[in-house]
Parts: C-alpha cells; structure tokens; sequence
C-alpha cells in the first residue's frame, strides 16, 4: 500500500458575490395579451398575483444566448476576466436539448479557458442551489471564480390556456460571480439551508415526460408545466418563511440586521405573506421584481437584486437573505453581502 | 372548548387582520367570497392562521367546502372537540 499523502487543494477560504448581471428579453407580453387565450382580466391577474406584465423571449432570445449576455455583464460588474473563470454553474429546467449542457456551450463562448461546465436541475430554487455549490468550490480551493447563471425560457412550456399559470411564468436570465473574499470578515455567502420535499412532487410539475408528449395521440405536443395554486401558496408562505429564518441563524444574523429580501419571485402575495411571517422591518427593501418581469424561476432572483441595484433600493455591501423554492419541491435560502 | 360565538370572533379577528374587511362583518351567514370578497389565497392564510389560534386541522381538501365563515366554525367546532 503506498504511504504517500494526497496533497490538499488548498486551506479553506471565505467566499463572496463579486457581480451580479441580468438579461431581460426584449417582448413585454400584458395582462392583456394573456388573457386572450384565459377566461381571466387583468385586475384578477394583478390581485392574484401582483403581475402587470412580464417578459417573453423571441425565438432568436435563447437559453445560450440571454445567459451570456448576462453572465458578460455579471463579469464586467465583478471585474474580473473570462480566463479567470474556472467553473460556469446554469441552473435552468427549460434548455430543451438533453445534452450536451447549456453549461458548456456558455463557457466556450464566454471565452473561459475550458473552465469546467455543467447545468443544474433545481427549478426555482437553482440560483441558490448554484450558489452554494460555487461558494463551497471557493472555499475549498476547487475553483478561483464561478459564474452561476439561472436562466428560464418558461414561455415554451407553459400552457397558453391554464388560467391557473398562463399569467405567471416568464423568461429571462441572471448571472453572479463567485470569487474569494479577502478574508473571514469579508465573507459574503453565508450557510446554506436547503432541501427536497419528494412526496409533494406532484404541486408544480411537467406535465409528462417528452417520450409521452411526443407519442400523444393528437400528434406531438408540448408537455406544460401544470401547479397546483393553493397548496404551493400554502407551502412557499409559510413552510418557506421557516427556512428563511434557519439561514438567518445559519449566518448568525437577525431579521433586525438585514438590509434587503430578496424571495424567489415566484407571487407577490406569496411575497407579501413570507414579509409578514417574517416580522420583518419596515426599513428592509423587499423585492419586487415580479410585477414587470413574472415568474422566471432559477432567473429570478439575480435579476431582482440587479433591479434593485438599478433603482437604489439595494446599495453594495448591504446584507440581503434570498430564499429559492419550487418544483420538486425543492428550496435553499442563505444570507450573503450585496456586491 | 370555545363556544361557537367565541370561535367566530377569533375568527373575525383573523379575517379582519388578513384582508381588512371590517370584523363586525364576519357573521355566520356570511360567503367567503360573495359578501366578504376573500379570495382563495386570502383563504389559505385565513386557515393557517385559524389553525394556529384554535389549535386543529384544516385539510386543503376542506377548505373549498368552508362556503361561508358559519361552515369554517361548524368544522372547528368539530374539529376541536
């Protein structure tokens, strides 16, 4: 048996968010284009869900195309250079072609030096998903610099004629940049909380799988994502809320300490709710980016925080608690610093 | 146990702190959704909360059959004895 000891990457260090971008998709699709096709009205959509208008992609706007542009301005944000890049992370449940991964057509149009690629299935809970597994890989010394991207096209699964979720899923995507942090004290990513839920599978799912949807009698069909409203409402306002609070202590913090909460934007009611279970105060900015932009699941919440970095409501270095959660049922929430 | 006039004002309560609607509002007769306006989303933090204060179980396959609040306290009551 050989005696020799396998050399450890390196000492664990702190890791920290060094950019953040976003894509939007150029089409903004109203309440009242929707509800064309729903028996529905825009006061219901607006009441029901806080949604005046989202964003959907035009053919050209693809899962490849809208990461990059947001992961070239998460990394120009970060100042940091595409070589530099040895992990790209894409969260995504909507790059319709089973292989190979959006992962690694991303990182060679990046321009990375063959960084290491793969994508991620964790439907609305992805971003945070990635951004645990970047933080964990700065830490322990497995990559320098991570580019998570979570990016959706959910305007090709969604059923134009549910008026339970024709009004709610969009496209786009967000970007971050995962780097080193000086030091303990510059730490920027705290703890992970997360989870699955497997039994409740069946709340927000596709509908079947692609063999079913292309064999379907009537000829081949997409295969809809379908939810289940009221039980998820249920499940994200107040199951969700107690995650949230377990990555506030994860981090050692306190509702009191936070600047800034940013939800997957998946309802504005269920945003509402989370808020009030919270208790939390009335001088954190909660985001609220779903009103113009719908439910676009792993790219949520990175194109919230950029919104928020746009409009002032978030300032760099202030502390922000995220919480993703979704289909699966799957959900992951940590405290991390702004950029 | 509460009594069924107890139970609808611990109600009113919850109804009132969720939604707005004026507490004295919320009697036995009253439709969830055709006089107190409340919709299906409002409903389930109603529950939640309800279940919270009395202490039971509101199953999501009850609530569609809470039609008005005197139902929600008929099922409490049962549920609680």
């Amino acid at each position: 048996m050989s005696k020799v000891t396998i050399q450890a990457a390196r000492e664990p260090r702190s890791s920290r968010i060094l950019g953040i971008g976003g894509y939007r998709p150029s089409r903004v699709v109203t309440n009242a284009e929707i509800i064309e096709h729903i028996d529905s009205s825009d006061e219901w959509i607006r009441t029901r869900s806080g949604i005046e208008s989202r964003r959907w992609a035009s053919d050209e706007e693809t899962v490849v195309s809208m990461s990059l542009a947001a992961a070239q301005k998460a990394l120009a944000d970060a100042g940091v250079q595409p070589e530099q890049v040895d992990c790209v992370i894409v969260s995504t449940v909507t790059h319709l072609y089973q292989t190979p991964s959006a992962a690694a057509e991303i990182a060679h149009k990046l321009g990375t030096n063959k960084a290491a690629a793969f994508d991620i299935s964790a439907a609305c809970a992805g971003f945070c998903y990635g951004l645990s597994l970047a933080s964990d890989m700065v830490r322990a010394g497995t990559a320098g610099h991570v580019v998570v991207i979570g990016v959706e096209r959910l305007s090709d699964l969604t059923d134009k004629t549910d008026r339970s979720t024709a009004f709610l899923f969009a496209d786009g995507a967000g970007a971050a940049v995962v780097g080193p942090a000086a030091g303990p004290a510059e730490a920027g990513i705290g703890p992970v909380v997360w989870g699955s839920d497997g039994e409740h599978l069946d709340l927000i799912k596709q509908r079947e799988d692609w063999r079913d949807a292309l064999r379907n009698e009537i000829g081949p069909t997409m295969p809809h994502l379908v939810m289940q409203g009221n039980p998820v409402f249920r499940w994200a306002s107040y199951e969700m809320a107690k995650v949230a609070q377990e990555a506030l202590t994860a981090a050692g913090v306190t509702v009191d300490d936070l600047d800034v909460f940013v939800p997957h934007q998946a309802n504005m009611r269920i945003t509402d709710a989370m808020a009030r279970t919270l208790k939390l105060p009335e001088r954190v900015a909660i985001a609220r980016d779903i009103a113009t932009q719908g439910n676009t699941s792993a790219a949520s919440i990175p194109l919230a925080i950029e919104r928020m970095l746009e409009t002032g409501e978030a300032q760099s270095g202030d502390l922000a608690l995220i919480i993703g959660f979704g289909a699966g049922l799957v959900y992951a929430g940590q405290v991390i610093r702004i950029p | 146990m509460a009594s069924t006039e107890e139970i609808r004002e611990g109600l009113a309560e919850i109804v009132n702190e969720i939604t707005g609607v004026p507490a004295e509002d919320v009697q036995l007769d009253k439709s969830f959704t055709d006089d107190l306006d409340i919709d299906s989303l409002s409903m389930v933090e109603v529950v939640v909360a309800a279940e919270e204060k009395f202490g039971v179980k509101i199953p999501d396959e009850e609530v569609k059959n809470l039609a008005t609040v005197g139902d929600a306290v008929t099922f409490i009551e049962k549920a609680g004895s």
